[in-house]
């Protein structure tokens, strides 16, 4: 039998029972529409991750405290108080480290920040001058923290482009203009270039201060969140790893690098981690989804099934008509195929739109990839030929004077 | 006997289910020629339907030779079977049986897409026959908006596009109003005319009258074959 009128008998089967086709294809549509939308998020998280350490800049090491041990326990990490200015300035005037060009000591926290009737809590930065040249920071208007602001402690900002829109609105230049941190009014010098991002790590959002400042004025806190060191040059990352490891541990006297009390992690580690979270993430959401694409697909076997049996008689008058296995095969398997990927082509729309929806709301990229789409409508049509070959096979092999005498 | 159609010889049909046996069709030998009009009577039980079944190669015999148009029909496959059915066969069922939703024209169209006949000769054919049966205004009707009349004059004319050696009729008029019975009859009579053979069952003698031959069967034997027979069930009437 020709294609066409194969196709064209199918849908008259499938328009027969217009619910039950819709629900067996319903299946269908979730599972590839979450398929296709949950390994898109994926991606796009994964390269929104990329992207911002790639801006970060490539030659930089991040020194932050470790868990502290002492007498036997171990604090939680990250929030030690194990990396000081001094260690800051060791690194910077120390002769056995040759390979580290910059080093930015820094200390972070969130704070309220209101600016006339507006406010937000977000990341404030307290910096020393350096700090624009090892992440790579550009401006936008007005100018970066100098060395007199930090020997001053000077109530001075420079917001990210994202908070200063939150605080002034969009268009609307802030320098000049005061905000208020933590109850302390700072007098805004200069907005940043927009770096992308999203999330609680969004460079975007940000107000960096003097580290001076920040530290005495703000938090009240001596040690520092971490260290930013610009290596000379991108060959050199792993030796200047190691100086500045063995360096620090000569420092704080600890003879066991296990019992080291921070951590330096390379551009590279930490693109690695970041991109090794997301792809499991990615895959474990993929693997629910593939699962639903299996329920989806049982329930094609459901609906072929039981219009085996609602048919039986059909096939009995079909096969004392003349028609073969493969006759009757091909007609149920078109069936299902056309069923799964009708409902294929539904949910990749949906899918795409649903992460279209996500990408707005988490302002991430909205990059579908082909190769996905294209999976999914292979994958629609082997459910199809997966779940449509069991019934099919059935009725090929029903014995048509049995299935004439069906009632 | 060169022009026969069919040729049983000693045909037996044994069912088994666990232990139980059951004899339907017991030692069978049967010749039809070219251009009989048979017709097959019995009460229900007799094995009728079953020999009915096997000589339509909707099923296969326990022991025993059929030789349909030349082609002994024996231990073939399944594809090999529907084959014959496709090409050799034409059958007319007591419940029509055409496909619902399907106008009489694609209905008729059927066999012919199994054969893979060119498009245009199976529209040509498919019109042709339907206006033998009389139902050139009915083309595109689907089942449910036939009377039962023409419903099976739809199956008539499905059961001969493929120009089959044989045309099998189980009770053909078995659930259709008297009047139209006739109109069924009267074109039966004239495919017989055209030179069609034609093996018909039924068990109401006024439709068997119809039949040039009658063969009695009971408890799966022949009982009683041939004209004599008739002339005697004419004069009862």
């Amino acid at each position: 039998m020709k294609l066409t009128k194969l196709i064209k008998g199918a849908i008259r089967n499938l328009a027969i029972n217009k619910m039950r086709t819709g629900l067996a294809m319903l299946g269908i549509v979730i599972g590839i529409g979450s398929v296709i939308a949950l390994v898109s998020m994926g991606e796009s998280s994964k390269m929104a991750v990329a992207s911002q350490i790639q801006s970060i800049g490539s030659n930089l090491l991040t020194v932050s405290p470790g868990s502290q041990s002492s007498s036997g326990v171990r604090g939680a990490a990250g929030g030690a108080t194990t990396l000081t200015n001094e260690d800051a300035d060791a690194i910077k005037t120390s002769t056995t480290i040759t390979t580290i060009k910059n080093v930015s000591p820094e200390y972070s926290g969130r704070l309220q920040v209101t600016a006339g009737r507006n406010n937000t809590n977000t990341q404030i930065v307290g910096v020393e001058p350096v700090y624009q040249e090892v992440r790579k920071l550009t401006l936008t208007s007005g100018a970066f923290i100098t060395t007199q602001n930090l020997s001053a402690m000077s109530k001075v900002a420079v917001l990210g482009p994202t908070t200063a829109e939150d605080l002034f609105g969009e268009g609307v230049n802030p320098v000049g203009q005061s905000i208020r941190i933590n109850g302390k009014t700072f007098q805004v010098i200069g907005v940043t270039k927009s770096k992308g991002g999203s999330g609680m790590q969004n460079q975007d959002d940000r107000i960096y201060v003097p580290l001076t400042t920040a530290q005495k004025q703000l938090f009240g806190k001596q040690y520092l969140t971490s260290i930013a060191l610009e290596a000379t040059n991108e060959k050199d990352m792993t030796t200047a790893q190691n100086q500045v490891g063995y360096f620090l541990l000569g420092r704080h006297k600890i003879t066991d690098v296990a019992d080291a009390d921070f951590r330096i992690m390379s551009q590279s580690d930490i693109l690695e981690t970041a991109s090794q979270v997301a792809g499991t993430f990615t895959s474990m959401l993929s693997g629910v989804a593939a699962i639903s694409l299996l329920v989806g697909g049982i329930g094609i076997m459901n609906i072929m099934l039981m219009s085996v049996t609602e048919r039986t008689r059909e096939i009995g008058l079909r096969k004392a008509l003349g028609a073969k296995k493969k006759t009757i095969i091909s007609q149920f398997l078109t069936e299902s195929i056309i069923l799964t990927f009708s409902g294929g082509i539904i949910g990749i729309a949906l899918g795409i739109i649903g992460f279209y929806a996500y990408s707005k709301i988490s302002s991430s990229a909205f990059v579908v990839s082909a190769g996905s789409v294209l999976l999914a409508f292979a994958v629609s049509a082997g459910i199809g030929v997966l779940f449509g070959w069991y019934p099919a096979q059935k009725a090929a092999n029903l014995q048509p004077i049995e299935a004439l005498r069906y009632e | 006997m060169e022009n026969s159609i069919i040729d049983v010889s000693h045909l037996t049909k044994i069912y088994k289910t666990d232990d139980l046996e059951t004899v339907v069709l017991s030692d069978i030998s049967l010749k039809i020629k070219k251009g009989e009009f048979v017709a097959i009577m019995g009460p229900s039980g007799s094995g009728k339907s079953t020999l009915m079944h096997i000589l339509g190669a909707l099923d296969l015999p326990t022991s025993g030779k059929y030789i349909l148009d030349g082609q002994e029909v024996g231990r073939l496959s399944d594809d090999a079977l529907a084959d014959i059915r496709n090409k050799k066969i034409g059958f007319v069922f007591q419940a029509y049986n055409l496909l619902p939703r399907t106008s009489a024209l694609e209905n008729v169209i059927v066999p012919m897409e199994y054969a893979g006949v060119d498009d245009k000769i199976q529209m040509d054919k498919a019109k042709k026959l339907l206006g033998l049966v009389g139902l050139t205004d009915r083309l595109n009707n689907p089942p449910n908006k036939l009377s039962g009349g023409q419903q099976q004059r739809v199956a008539i004319a499905r059961a001969l596009v493929m120009d089959p050696a044989i045309i099998l009729a189980d009770e053909p008029t078995g659930n259709i109003a008297s009047t139209q019975a006739e109109e069924v009859m009267a074109i039966f009579q004239k495919l017989n005319e055209d030179g069609h053979t034609i093996v018909m069952i039924t068990h109401e003698p006024d439709i068997a009258l119809h039949a040039k031959r009658i063969i009695h069967i009971k408890d799966g034997k022949i009982e009683k074959d041939g004209n004599d027979h008739k002339q005697k069930l004419l004069h009862k009437i």
